[in-house]
């Protein structure tokens, strides 16, 4: 039984057709990647997911209950938080600040303080920098706090928008096992990206997206050995 | 590339500020400026500009040099500050030359005679090597000034700003202190001239402050240590003793300082409360009200409208009363702003928001309307607030009689504006903390992160429009009653303009900032009534100077100071 149900849907921006009947499923307790080149749609999924934009056409469903009909900030409440692209952390507020902000949906204090520690633990880092401002931290850092914000709201889905972008191959293998880590403790996991290798290697399963079209989905395994993927997305001949 | 000569760059330095003096001339400050004393008989206002500018031309050239050579050469950067003061002293003295010749007051009303007279000193223009020859001294000194060591550096520049204050509000120093008896009036008379400070005063205030900043930076840190080792009482007490003082203070100032520095200080108060609520707006959730003074016209009209015995008076609720009515019409007010502009970002808000406070201002003072608001002419009679109750409501022409304590004076409206103040203070800094700070303060990074993160966009910024709106309004309330009257052409478009200056002058999104702005460029102005003048040239140049210099404010928040990496620099010199 599918946790998270994406169906037909159909975005535009203005005339604009970007998504053109895209349908998604993922189980509980699932990473799925989805992985795209530059334009295919990627972020406008994650948006249209979070409600952020409305579809012309489809449905979007988290559990069976309608999500179309709540507006954006009601997403989160259901369950749903995003790691945007460009990781959008709060430039001049601190550490502290920006994870609070993250459990903005939540309002149990003490619910607020474990959930501190547990992103804490995840990314001790950001424990040492917890008064700096945000804006001052380097690349790799403010990928993190990102991530530990999304996480601050307790969510049973994570989505997360290009999570390796410019950031160094260690940064990228660290954020990764982060993610799978995250993905153990019971997160549902909606990963976009374009570095699909690395998407690949961590993902249960996978869509391809082009040009707001999904075009294959498969398990990761067999996504790796796809011919066309190959080609396309992996770099190989 | 070649480096620049740096006797060469001097003498450009010096050429530059000249000009920029013969500018200050021009536009008539130094003449103005001529008739108020630093030192009583030994010094003019407008010579100091002057000397000041030569000053500045030796020590903008003496640091250029250091940069030049790389290092600090004590005798190149000697010659290059004299230099500078000497050419530009040269420009001032062919202002003279070529002013004694051609008539130039043709062209520039201010280039008088009077104005060669303060430039030549009295001495007539066959003295004018005077000029140059001053400039070489001053130009030298402020040379000199970048090779002194730190430690007697910042003492000496300390002394010199405080003494200038001084000179600066010597006036009203000097009537306040005459105001409480006779020992203090002689102290006064032998600190303060008629115009300026006396030569005594002046040695006084500059050597005392020398001593105590030398004791402090010897001793300072001791003091601080002193203090952190305190056990909790013992701080909690001593801090209970400061606020005790500064309310002692702020209770007793009215009565000694007369009315002139009493409706000065509600002005500010005014403005404070204004600041605050744009800080609101502006500061903490980023959405930029150019039409801001229409809250304030909102608030006073609504006082007016509800207590005035004049013509357009509806009733006669007392004062009290009316207030939280004038905020909560100031409040809907904000949402009415709010809703139409909440899609609206960026340079459109800006616009949009001047659209709706000229829109106010133009409704307020129209013929169509002045069977309501009384057009042109206003709204007068304004009751003052009155301590116990009023007479019966009888005639609504007639003033009700107020049974107890009459807050008539702005001595006495002085205690409603900074109480009010105070509280509105605290208000915004619970505000800040709270959860709708946060989102607020999210809102202004980023919207569409905020909304995924669970805040309503649309409630949150209409809160933001909403509360700043009736801070707004409290300071037009009590404006209307300060007054007596109002009339729409006090609500004008640069009573918005200050109110974002002195945010960004204070440091945006900072409510310290915004009292420390709000005394910079509201109370200053109207404490100096020879710089009232120019205020406009002066706040241009302060602005620029301040996005130049301190881009942060003069008193940021904790947020932009992190950001700059200021955090323990300041700390050290706040505490
Ligand atoms: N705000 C916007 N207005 C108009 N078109 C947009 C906007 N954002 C994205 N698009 C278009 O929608 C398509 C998908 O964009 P996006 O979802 O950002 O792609 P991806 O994240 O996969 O790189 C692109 O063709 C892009 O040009
Ligand atoms: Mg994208």
């Amino acid at each position: 039984m599918s946790i998270l149900n994406v169906e037909n849907v159909h975005t535009y921006y203005g005339n604009i057709h970007a998504l053109k009947g895209i349908s998604i499923k993922i189980d509980k307790g699932e990473i799925v990647t989805l992985i795209g080149g530059n334009g295919a749609g990627k972020t406008t999924t994650l948006r249209t997911i979070s409600g952020l934009l409305k579809p012309r056409e489809g449905s979007v469903s988290l559990d069976g209950q309608d999500l179309l009909k709540f507006k954006a900030h009601e997403i989160v409440y259901k369950g749903i938080s995003m790691v945007p692209e460009g990781r959008g952390i709060f430039a001049r507020l601190s550490v502290t600040e920006n994870l609070e902000m993250g459990a903005y949906s939540r309002t149990s204090k003490q619910e607020l303080q474990q959930n501190m520690e547990r992103v804490f633990t995840l990314f001790p880092r950001l424990k040492e920098r917890r008064t700096q401002v945000a804006g001052t931290l380097s690349g790799g850092e403010q990928q993190m706090l990102a991530t530990g914000r999304a996480l601050m709201a307790n969510p049973t889905i994570l989505l997360m928008d290009e999570p390796s972008m410019g950031l160094a191959p260690v940064l990228v293998e660290l954020i990764f096992d982060t993610i799978q880590q995250i993905n153990k403790t019971g997160t549902t996991i909606l990963l976009v990206e374009q570095n699909a290798l690395m998407a690949l290697s961590i993902a249960h399963r996978g869509y391809v997206l082009q040009t707001g079209e999904i075009v294959i989905s498969d398990t990761a395994e067999n996504l790796k050995n796809n011919p066309t993927v190959q080609k396309a997305y992996l770099g190989m001949e | 590339m070649k480096k620049e000569n740096f006797l060469w760059s001097a003498v450009k330095t010096g050429l530059i500020v000249g000009v920029v003096a013969i500018f200050i001339c021009f536009v008539g400050m130094v003449e103005v400026f001529s008739k108020r004393d630093v030192i009583e008989k030994l010094i003019t206002l407008g010579q100091f500009v002057l000397l000041a500018a030569m000053f500045s031309a030796g020590f903008i050239a003496s640091r250029h040099t250091s940069s030049l050579l790389e290092k600090n050469k004590p005798v190149s950067n000697l010659v290059a500050g004299l230099v500078a003061g000497l050419f530009t002293g040269l420009v001032l003295a062919l202002l003279v030359v070529v002013g004694a010749e051609v008539n130039l007051r043709a062209v520039f009303l201010n280039a008088t005679t009077t104005l060669y007279d303060v430039l030549t000193l009295d001495k007539g223009v066959g003295n004018v090597w005077i000029l140059p020859l001053i400039g070489a001294v001053a130009g030298l000194l402020g040379a000199a000034s970048l090779l002194l060591p730190q430690i007697l550096r910042r003492p000496i520049t300390q002394a010199l700003v405080f003494v200038i204050f001084m000179a600066f509000f010597s006036g009203l120093f000097r009537v306040v202190m005459i105001n409480q008896g006779s020992d203090m009036s002689k102290a006064a008379k032998y600190l303060f001239g008629q115009t300026g400070l006396t030569l005594e005063g002046t040695l006084i205030f500059f050597l005392g402050v020398i001593a105590v900043s030398m004791l402090w930076s010897y001793k300072g840190k001791d003091i601080q240590a002193g203090v952190t080792r305190l056990p909790k009482a013992g701080r909690l007490s001593l801090r209970v003793i400061v606020y005790a003082l500064i309310a002692y203070v702020a209770l007793g100032l009215p009565q000694v300082s007369g009315p002139f520095i009493a409706q000065v200080i509600v002005t500010v108060a005014l403005f404070v409360l204004m600041g605050l609520g744009l800080n609101i707006t502006l500061g903490f959730a980023g959405l930029l009200d150019l039409g801001f003074v229409a809250f304030y016209a909102i608030g006073a009209y609504t006082v007016g409208l509800l207590t005035s015995y004049g013509a357009f008076g509806l009733q006669h609720i007392p004062f009290w009363v009316a207030v939280p009515i004038a905020v909560l019409v100031a409040m809907a007010s904000g949402a009415m702003l709010g809703l139409p502009v909440l899609g609206i970002r960026g340079d459109y808000l800006a616009i949009a928001t001047l659209g709706f406070g000229e829109i106010v201002r133009l409704l307020a003072g129209s013929d169509f309307l002045a069977p309501f608001f009384g057009g042109p002419q206003g709204i007068i009679g304004i009751q003052k607030p009155c301590l116990g109750t009023l007479g019966p409501f009888i005639r609504v022409d007639v003033p009700r009689v107020c049974n107890g304590l009459e807050l008539g004076k702005p001595q006495d409206i002085y205690y409603i504006a900074v109480v009010s103040a105070v509280i509105i203070a605290f208000v915004a800094w619970r505000l800040r903390e709270s959860r709708l700070g946060r989102a607020w303060m999210a809102i202004r990074e980023d919207e569409d992160v905020a909304e995924a993160l669970g805040v309503n966009l649309i409630q949150t910024k209409l809160l933001a429009y909403m509360l700043g709106a009736a801070f707004a309004g409290l300071g037009g309330a009590i404006f209307a009653t300060l007054i007596g009257s109002i009339f729409a052409t006090s609500m004008q478009l640069i009573v918005s303009i200050n109110v974002v200056s002195l945010i960004i002058v204070g440091g945006m999104g900072s409510i310290p900032g915004v009292i420390v702005g709000a005394i910079a460029l509201i109370g200053l102005p109207e404490l100096l009534r020879e710089v009232s003048e120019f205020r406009f040239l002066l706040y241009g140049a302060t602005l620029i100077i301040m996005m130049l210099a301190k881009p942060e404010g003069l008193w940021p928040s904790q947020a932009t100071r992190r950001e700059l990496h200021h955090t323990e620099v300041e700390a050290g010199v706040k505490a």
